[in-house]
């Protein structure tokens, strides 16, 4: 795993590792969200975090942004505890709803953010170029279409060069051809060493991610590469292979168990 | 914290204000009109003229209040807070650039209210007009720093409008309007000449009708300005990057 990251440091055992979660407990509104939740992801891979809507995927992905009060367990993000003041600015969060401002016109948005990050006001020119913005920019955000909005949240993510994204769901509500040309995106953007969290309960999403976090109930069903969750369940189907490890769910498959 | 960031808060709230031209116009002119209704019922009578310094204190407060309170809000439920939480944005950054930004609204907001009731509704000023205009924005200033503080507590709309009865109503009613503050049963006294909105209250009517000298009117609004600083830094303190 020796690739060039031009946005990372060298790599190096462990400092390869951009996300280490151990044993995590999340309670929300009293009921019990995560229980003992760990995982690892390397650099420069595309995660998808896959599972049926309440199975915990927003609640471990604000866990990781470090905006999520945590019960136990720990969550380190680069080298950092999640929610460190200098990953502010190293991590990217996109969350379900498009967080922008109706009132405010795509650029506007998007310069306020750079404004914040402290970044160059043509990192707002290339995030707007990079999601296809540009017909759309001088309108105001609330008038824009589901997808547009979700595509002007995203577009604040890429203003910083993070080296980790978190996104979630940013693909519901896309008509297929964005969701490709989205798809695209992230992997040039890992392409550049950036490593992405992609939440989905879109199974067919899967086959687009270089790592798969199956979840259900707050628990990991899987944590392996697509093509080891297929063979382990015998299928070519995601869905499939979904239910199937949930027909069996007893302890978290892993890479190891299909090369044994 | 940092300027840049705090006035580019303050800078992307007063352009969002700039896409609602109908919510400028009730921000400047809802205060000048129940003015002038005030006055106008009081037409033939001399009442305005005692009370009509206190109603320079109360709308243009009330008005602040409601806005700032709901337009935090608004941020916490849109789902921007969380993002701007996860982003190198101080908690000081964002109270203060909605400080800033309606602060400039309620001085407008003020500037219109006081020429209003002193040139067309004719109330009488004995001091000086440049202080009674310095008072009523300390006023308006104050109810913008309540309204960030309140909605820094509530979770929902039905919250911060609950927030308006409990934390403003009072301070209408002990404040000194309805019965001389020094008439009110002695608990009640004591509360009301301890509640902010009292300050504002007595240095306008100060102001109008002459009683009391200019530097006793600055303690008035150096009472009113450690309000506004408090309720700013609660309110800053109370926000939580992390939530449950």
């Amino acid at each position: 795993m020796a690739a060039t990251t031009p946005r990372g440091t060298p790599e190096g055992d462990g400092a390869d590792s951009v996300i280490v979660v151990r044993d995590l407990h999340v309670r929300r509104a009293r009921t019990p969200v995560l229980h003992g939740l760990s995982l690892t992801v390397q650099r420069g891979r595309i995660v998808g975090l896959l599972g049926p809507s309440g199975s915990g995927k927003t609640t471990l992905m604000r866990s990781i942004v470090g905006v999520q009060v945590v019960q136990s367990g720990t969550v380190e993000v680069l080298g950092l505890p999640a929610g460190s003041r200098e990953l502010r600015r190293r991590v990217a969060y996109v969350t379900q709803q498009p967080s922008v401002y109706d009132d405010l016109t795509v650029r506007q948005n998007l310069a306020y953010f750079a404004r914040v990050l402290g970044v160059r006001r043509t990192k707002v020119d290339e995030a707007i170029a990079r999601t296809h913005l540009g017909d759309v920019e001088r309108r105001l955000a609330g008038s824009l279409s589901g997808g547009q909005r979700s595509r002007v949240s995203l577009a604040a993510a890429l203003l910083g060069d993070a080296e980790l994204l978190v996104l979630d769901e940013p693909t519901v509500g896309l008509d297929p051809v964005l969701r490709v040309e989205l798809w695209e995106l992230f992997h040039q953007l890992a392409g550049e060493g950036a490593t992405l969290i992609v939440s989905s309960h879109v199974m067919d999403e899967a086959k687009r991610c270089d790592q798969l976090l199956l979840m259900r109930n707050g628990e990991l069903l899987a944590d392996a590469s697509v093509a080891s969750v297929l063979a382990a369940t015998g299928t070519d189907d995601m869905e499939t292979a979904f239910l199937t490890l949930i027909e069996r769910a007893t302890t978290p498959m892993t890479d190891e168990e299909t090369s044994r | 914290m940092t300027p840049a960031r705090t006035l580019a808060t303050a800078g992307r709230v007063l352009s969002q204000i700039r896409h609602d031209p109908r919510t400028i116009g009730l921000l400047l002119v809802v205060p000048s009109l129940l003015i002038g209704l005030v006055a106008w019922i009081f037409t033939d009578t001399d009442v305005f003229a005692t009370i009509g310094p206190a109603m320079i204190a109360l709308f243009p407060f009330i008005v602040m209040f409601l806005v700032t309170s709901i337009a935090t809000l608004r941020e916490r439920r849109s789902g921007t807070l969380e993002r701007l939480f996860s982003m190198p944005l101080g908690k000081g950054d964002f109270i203060l650039g909605y400080a800033l930004a309606f602060g400039l609204l309620a001085i407008f907001q003020t500037a219109i209210a006081v020429s209003w009731a002193v040139w067309v509704c004719g109330l009488e000023i004995e001091g000086s007009i440049w202080l009674l205009f310095a008072v009523a924005v300390s006023d308006a200033l104050l109810g913008t720093a309540l309204g960030l503080l309140a909605s820094a507590f509530a979770r929902t709309e039905f919250q911060v409008v609950q927030f308006m009865p409990v934390l403003v109503f009072p301070q209408i009613l002990l404040g000194g309007i309805f019965l001389p503050r020094d008439q009110l049963p002695e608990v009640l006294q004591a509360i009301g000449d301890a509640l902010p909105l009292s300050f504002a209250i007595d240095a306008l009517t100060a102001v109008a009708d002459g009683s009391e000298d200019a530097a006793w009117i600055w303690g008035k609004v150096l009472v009113i300005g450690a309000w506004i600083v408090g309720s700013i830094v609660l309110g800053s303190i109370t926000l939580r990057r992390r939530t449950p």
